[in-house]
């Protein structure tokens, strides 16, 4: 089936010299030459990656700006993140890419056999992004890890009826009792007067220990890493308080691009149904040029997600 | 495209960013070798490698910048020869360049921002929160 086929009219050159490309089914009436349309799709897409990844920045920007200003609530929750799993899928995706760009090559090359089977791989790599997806995310969901106010974390005042849920699971994941527990934790909180209108302001300084950072942590001599993996024990209050809005930016995040994977996955299911057809082949092969720039910026967004989700320290 | 049904048509894999038109109006593109491919993906799996290897020894501060680096260093193989970005239509790389630089000043100038705020600031549940935990 040809896109533009029946809108193409056979209109007679001025000087005949292009008049064969108006034969061309693909070539849509508006465009004067095939690379023209080619390229004129091509910075189309490229201005719509130029979106995504402004989209995406906004979400990056709430990952910069929470841990900067909270980097042991960051420290301590990614604990709870499979290192392996992010790492698999960092592969899964990376191999994806690669078996689209080799379709790609194939769609130009009139490969129609090798495109066939370069999607149909890179489909695979995507499923099994997302299976491995699924397993995390309901993994969280049975420790009761969610993205909101239902999270095992989140702390309203009702601290204390989930403290023996968060250390239940704390020793399961972080296996806290096999480390050395320090004697005194590394980081203790400071509790102010509560009389003290001026707790919280900027007079703390005033009553506070010099080696107390803002937060209201002791600052750790050594490396606290050398202490054994952070426990919730050695957060302060404060940070106790924002340890569930790092679940919320991980699963906004991770579930955005999730939403994207999905997405990909229909796109290429498209082309590889296009491409049994005989669609494409060298002198039309935008469709698949253009969707693999999408799948690319896809592996791109989970390359920088890996690293600064999962690799905390 | 075989040459059997364009006869003296052939695939350059040096040719330039911007298409070629032949005589006979066909269109040359650039194909990427096949070695390319598989070379950028062996270097972005040990790059992968790397990012996890480098988490096992603290850098301090620089551990961020570290993992940033690399990132960064996968991200540009992977638009300049899976993206096809180098040999590309240039402009193509100004609308990438632009919404990164964005990016980044959003994100800077928001930093920022939130590093003027008052630091010691308590979230409004915080003082019950104290003292549940001392059994007041």
């Amino acid at each position: 089936m040809s896109t533009a086929a029946s809108n193409v009219a056979v209109i007679e050159a001025p000087h005949g010299e292009v008049d064969h490309n108006h034969h061309d089914p693909n070539l849509a009436h508006h465009f004067d030459t095939p690379e023209q349309q080619a390229q004129t799709g091509k910075l189309g897409m490229w201005v719509f990656l130029g979106t995504e990844i402004l989209m995406f920045g906004g979400l990056f920007c709430a990952y910069s700006v929470y841990r900067h200003n909270h980097p042991e609530v960051f420290e301590y929750a990614h604990q709870y993140l499979n290192k392996t799993l992010g790492a698999i899928n960092t592969l899964v995706l990376i191999t994806s890419s690669l078996t689209m760009a080799w379709g790609v090559r194939a769609s130009q090359l009139g490969q129609k056999k090798t495109l066939i089977f370069m999607l149909v791989l890179t489909l695979l790599g995507a499923a099994g992004f997302m299976v491995v997806k699924t397993i995390e995310y309901r993994s969280k969901w049975n420790e009761n890890i969610f993205i909101g106010h239902g999270n095992l974390f989140a702390a309203d005042g009702a601290e204390t009826k989930n403290k023996a849920k968060v250390e239940g699971l704390e020793e399961e994941v972080l296996h806290t009792h096999e480390e050395t527990k320090p004697a005194q934790p590394v980081l203790t909180t400071v509790t102010p007067e509560p009389a003290d209108p001026n707790f919280g302001g900027v007079d703390q300084a005033k009553i506070v220990p010099p080696n107390v950072t803002p937060a209201g942590m002791v600052a750790p001599e050594s490396s606290a890493a050398a202490e054994g993996p952070l426990t919730y024990e050695q957060l302060g209050p404060i940070q106790r308080h924002r340890v569930y809005t790092f679940f919320a930016i991980y699963f906004c995040m991770t579930g955005l691009h999730g939403i994207h994977v999905l997405v990909g996955m229909g796109l290429i299911s498209w082309l590889v149904i296009r491409s049994a057809r005989n669609e494409f082949g060298p002198s039309y092969f935008t469709p698949v040029d253009l969707i693999g720039l999408y799948w690319h910026l896809v592996d791109l967004i989970w390359i920088f997600l890996f690293p600064l989700l999962y690799l905390i320290h | 495209m075989t040459t059997a049904t364009h006869p003296g048509k052939h695939y350059d894999a040096h040719d330039t960013s911007t298409p070629v038109v032949d005589d006979d109006g066909h269109v040359h593109v650039h194909v990427v070798p096949l070695k390319i491919l598989f070379g950028v993906y062996f270097i972005l799996v040990l790059a992968t490698i790397a990012t996890v290897a480098v988490t096992w020894k603290d850098f301090g501060q620089l551990n961020i910048v570290i993992a940033l680096a690399i990132a960064v260093f996968k991200a540009a193989l992977v638009i300049l020869y899976f993206m096809h970005l180098r040999w590309d239509n240039l402009f193509n790389g100004v609308i990438l360049i632009s919404a990164l630089a964005f990016v980044m000043t959003f994100i800077g100038v928001t930093i920022m921002d939130s590093g003027q705020y008052k630091q010691n600031y308590v979230p409004p549940g915080t003082r019950q929160m104290i003292s549940s935990q001392n059994g007041i």
